[in-house]
């Protein structure tokens, strides 16, 4: 099912927090709604499940006009941040809730559940308490429960937020697929950028508000739009220097800034940037180095391990030319 | 177990402050059932006489003990369902939805928790006495729900607070009604704050002696604790016996209410629910 939220603004006490926001999702299609807090991203999701009221715009589901309905007619499948699983109710029941609401009759009941639980691996798990859950498990009854009654669109609410590390590379690929089997347009809440590419089909960055860009993942981090998108994403981040900084680059007149990335950064580029290590922080496949250019400005760059280099020691390293990003004045890309 | 202290000290102290409740207890069964001379501490024969009360009438013009302890049972489970009832939505109320005066109400509740009811006596007296229903028990019941609605509402919001939002909304989210989230998935976790607060006010309402006392004084309403006053207050010559055997009495429900729920009780402390 398309989704369409269109010049979509919510007011708290006023102040607008999402202002005339724009967003396509095609059927089928997941999305991320990629943000630092505050930024209005939870807003919307509210709003297009109908926990928020939408003030002005329009929220349609394919050609269905949704945005004056209430939550329970809007038939949308959301799994909270704290999964909100029913701590009174077996696992079974937490599944069966939504259709027991809609007085679908035991049998199918009993026969969608079964299908959902094994859609999401939870087969042996039906009798059990969700205190009785791991979080993973507790993540995957949450889905369940989501996907029961067949949604139009599916929301995810920092999905993986409360699951510690392994768990969450888990369920990173776990969530994928289960959106990929379903066919469901989706829409992933997150903060978190390696979440946010590694299980969407496009991002849309949002800051303050408002959308700053939408692409595929691999696009916005080769191609930001503005100085924020090119810092938010990655991880080691960005390192932003002047023009100065890199004498051998022929930057355009009106270039103020540029962004190197760290794996851009290195010896296999050659010579001409030169500076003294001041970090090194070990992550086992490779090192990630703070190198300080003589103008006291920082860059990063991460290389193979082992290369036996010492915080102190001075460096001449070279860039990746082909991969500079250029931002003017205002910090849009050039 | 391990121990970081002696225990010796503590059961020591509770020990020693605990004795006189517990030699006043000792007496007041043991006198109950025993005859004495006047002047000895030592019993000198077994007897049910001062237990009389429950099968004769002691004398004319007063209600039977039966027909108290009914009054007292009536009196003490309405007043308990009411002020559930009303606390259970009352305080979701105010512990979720977002309405005009929301503050004023909280705030009117925490003084209202804390004014002493005694100084507001003349004034029901008086309301009372205008709608007609001094003397009534009706009137006794109205006035004890009222007085127990403040503590029964703020814990009640306090159970409600505990719950996470994120229950309501996935519930709505499945296609359920307010009233049905709130019957199906809110009210069973704030199910420890029901049971204490149907507890407690049950046993307040039970031992309740003012407002009766100054409400209800006729025989039609008596409850037993005004009617245990009226037992020493009538006599020219006190039968402190047969008092404490009706004192006895009076004091069994109780004990039997706090040995069943005394883990639901506990619960009013603790507060919420553990997911």
């Amino acid at each position: 099912m398309q989704l369409d939220l269109i010049g979509f603004t919510k007011r708290f006490d006023g102040t607008p927090v999402v202002s005339g926001m724009d967003l396509s999702v095609a059927s089928g299609e997941m999305i991320a709604l990629l943000g630092p807090s505050g930024c209005g991203k939870s807003t919307t999701l509210f709003a297009i499940c109908g926990i928020h009221r939408i003030d002005e715009g329009r929220l349609m589901f394919g050609e269905r006009d949704v945005s004056g309905l209430p939550s329970q007619r809007r038939n949308v499948g959301v799994v909270f941040q704290n999964y909100a699983l029913y701590p009174h109710m077996s696992v079974f029941d937490n599944i069966a809730f939504p259709l027991k609401v809609q007085k679908a009759d035991k049998d199918q009941i009993r026969r969608r559940v079964g299908e959902m639980a094994e859609l999401v691996h939870i087969e042996t798990l039906l009798d059990r308490r969700p205190a009785q859950l791991s979080g993973g498990q507790q993540q995957r009854v949450a889905l369940a429960r989501a996907l029961v009654r067949n949604p139009d669109v599916l929301l995810l609410d920092e999905p993986l937020a409360n699951l510690d590390a392994k768990l969450r590379l888990e369920m990173r690929s776990e969530i994928r697929r289960i959106q990929q089997e379903t066919g469901l347009t989706a829409i992933l809440v997150t903060h978190d950028q390696v979440e946010a590419m590694s299980m969407c089909d496009r991002i849309a960055l949002m800051n303050n508000g408002r959308i700053v860009q939408i692409d595929g993942p691999t696009r916005m981090y080769r191609d930001p739009m503005d100085k924020f998108v090119a810092s938010f994403l990655g991880n080691p981040p960005i390192s932003f220097v002047t023009p100065e900084d890199l004498p051998c680059f022929g930057a355009p007149k009106a270039c103020a800034e540029i962004g190197l990335r760290p794996e851009h950064v290195g010896p296999q580029f050659g010579t001409g940037l030169t500076g003294e290590v001041r970090f090194v922080e070990t992550q086992g496949r490779e090192d990630l180095f703070d190198i300080a250019l003589p103008s006291g400005r920082m860059i990063r760059s991460v290389q193979p391990a082992g290369s036996g280099l010492r915080p102190g020691q001075t460096v001449d390293w070279g860039y990746d030319a082909a991969e500079l990003l250029c931002f003017d004045r205002q910090e849009v890309r050039l | 177990m391990r121990h970081n202290y002696r225990n010796w000290p503590i059961l020591l102290v509770l020990g020693i402050f605990s004795t006189p409740l517990l030699i006043m207890l000792v007496f007041q069964v043991v006198d109950s059932f025993t005859l004495k001379q006047p002047g000895s501490l030592i019993p000198s024969g077994f007897t049910l006489e001062h237990f009389r009360f429950l099968w004769e009438e002691l004398d004319t013009g007063r209600a039977g003990i039966w027909r108290v302890t009914l009054n007292t049972f009536i009196f003490a489970t309405t007043t308990a369902t009411v002020v559930t009832a009303i606390a259970l939505t009352a305080g979701y109320a105010l512990s979720r939805l977002n309405f005009p005066a929301r503050g004023f109400f909280l705030a009117g509740l925490i003084v209202l928790h804390a004014f002493p009811t005694v100084t507001l006596i003349i004034a029901i007296f008086l309301i009372l006495q205008i709608l007609g229903l001094y003397d009534t028990l009706i009137g006794v019941i109205i006035v004890k729900t009222a007085l127990e609605l403040p503590f029964g509402i703020w814990i009640m919001k306090g159970f409600y607070d505990t719950v996470p939002w994120e229950i309501e909304m996935a519930g709505v989210q499945d296609g359920a009604s307010r009233l049905r989230v709130w019957w199906q998935l809110v009210l069973p976790q704030v199910q420890p704050g029901l049971m204490a607060i149907l507890i407690f006010s049950f046993l307040s309402g039970w031992s309740e002696f003012i407002l009766p006392l100054v409400l209800a004084p006729g025989s039609d309403a008596q409850v037993l604790a005004t009617y245990m006053q009226a037992l020493i207050l009538d006599d020219t010559k006190a039968d402190f016996d047969l008092f404490k055997a009706v004192g006895l009495f009076y004091a069994l429900p109780v004990v039997v209410i706090y040995v069943i729920f005394q883990n639901k009780l506990m619960n009013i402390y603790g507060g919420g629910s553990k997911g």
